[in-house]
């Protein structure tokens, strides 16, 4: 007994100094939300946390070369305006979608980026799942690692956002499921190999193995209705942001590690 | 193959008639082949089945952990249970994420190439109950 209360002397703050570590890199796991990043291989997950390894870093890099590169008619770069990212993009991933009032409706970040160029820059919008807007996600998203998800206090976006929800808990498909039936309902459960999570948006863009490369939010929500056999909706459809303005509410305070990766 | 797809696509759903839990009555009168059924249940674009359940086919890597064993299936329920359950199982439990095999009715956004198209034939549908009726043992 008295060797059992000396070993979990030892035991405890070796426990603690663990949680601490793991809090200290992910500091999801207080309310039983968990990011996808806690229900993959232990090797996936040093492939996140080694930036020189994360081939997601690589649109990060390509991301800052566009940044930094004069476009457009305007004939101006992004750091023309906004100057150094790390500074001026610090949070900003962390809590789009943001209500555009000059669309009048929410717009996720690349669609802020597009806007951007179209405005400011008068180019031509980079197309949805192209390689330069991705980049560009992927390095302004990073600028928000480590920060928590802060989803705007803007009362303009409710609507928005409770459609996100409908949608989220509505049967489709010739299978019939919605993103509840397995991400709230079945979270941790293996359908087949994979590991269900909890569908918690911290990471995008993501680098995902299945893909062998980057891709967006939207990319990974077609992979699921096409995969209940539901019609997709098109790149850029106002679906997507609600539902990713619900996925963000959902995943407040959850912290942002972009760029992700996953099996 | 083709064929298959063929006759999946001019299948006009068959009348059933449920009794209590059960569809006693094949599909349209059709005789289910149990080795034809085993393929369907272990093809992960066809039956789908072991993306959600596990059962006993030692061969088959990576079975999933969402829904009950298939193993003691053709113990547990009779082939008229079985029936039905394939058929529509939301028509026993509204809240099941088990699919309803032969239905087209109520469903929602269902993807282009889906439409209007079981997700097993009648035909199919018979085989795989045949084959679930062999699973006596639970193991």
């Amino acid at each position: 007994m008295i060797r059992l209360v000396a070993a979990q002397r030892l035991l405890v703050p070796a426990a603690m100094m663990c949680l601490a570590a793991a809090s200290a890199v992910m500091a999801q796991t207080i309310d039983g939300r968990r990011s996808g990043f806690d229900f993959m291989s232990r090797d996936s997950q040093q492939l996140q946390r080694d930036d020189t390894a994360n081939p997601g870093m690589l649109a990060v890099l390509d991301g800052e070369g566009l940044w930094n590169a004069k476009a457009g008619r305007a004939n101006r770069s992004c750091a023309d305006c906004h100057q150094d990212a790390s500074t001026s993009m610090k949070g900003v991933a962390a809590r789009y979608p943001a209500f555009s009032a000059a669309l009048n409706r929410p717009i996720d970040l690349q669609g802020r980026i597009n806007a951007c160029r179209e405005t400011q820059q008068q180019a031509t919008p980079l197309p949805w799942e192209s390689k330069e807007l991705l980049a560009l996600s992927a390095y302004v998203g990073n600028q928000s690692r480590g920060m928590p998800i802060a989803p705007p206090d803007d009362a303009r976006l409710a609507p928005f956002r409770q459609r996100g929800e409908a949608l989220y808990t509505r049967r489709v498909g010739q299978l019939n499921f919605s993103c509840a039936n397995c991400h709230d309902d079945n979270a941790g459960g293996k359908l087949a190999s994979a590991v269900i999570p909890q569908a918690h948006p911290t990471g995008y863009p993501i680098y995902r193995l299945e893909w062998q490369g980057i891709g967006s939010l939207q990319r990974r929500l077609r992979g699921c209705f096409i995969g209940v056999r539901a019609e997709p909706y098109a790149y850029g459809a106002q679906e997507y942001v609600e539902l990713e303005l619900f996925l963000m509410s959902r995943a407040k305070g959850m912290t942002i590690e972009t760029p992700a990766v996953r099996p | 193959m083709l064929l298959a797809m063929t006759a999946a696509d001019a299948d006009e759903l068959r009348a059933f008639k449920v009794t209590g839990d059960a569809i006693v009555e094949p599909l349209g009168g059709a005789r289910g082949d149990v080795a034809r059924g085993r393929a369907i249940v272990v093809d992960r674009q066809k039956g789908l089945c072991l993306l959600c359940h596990t059962g006993p086919f030692p061969d088959q890597r990576f079975q999933g952990t969402l829904a009950p064993t298939l193993a003691g299936a053709g113990a547990r329920w009779t082939e008229g249970q079985l029936r039905l359950r394939l058929v529509d199982s939301a028509k026993l439990n509204p809240a099941t994420i088990m699919p309803s095999y032969y239905r087209t009715e109520g469903l929602t956004r269902v993807g282009a190439a889906w439409q209007n198209k079981p997700v097993l034939t009648a035909q199919e549908v018979e085989d795989v109950v045949a084959f679930l009726a062999t699973l006596k043992d639970p193991q």
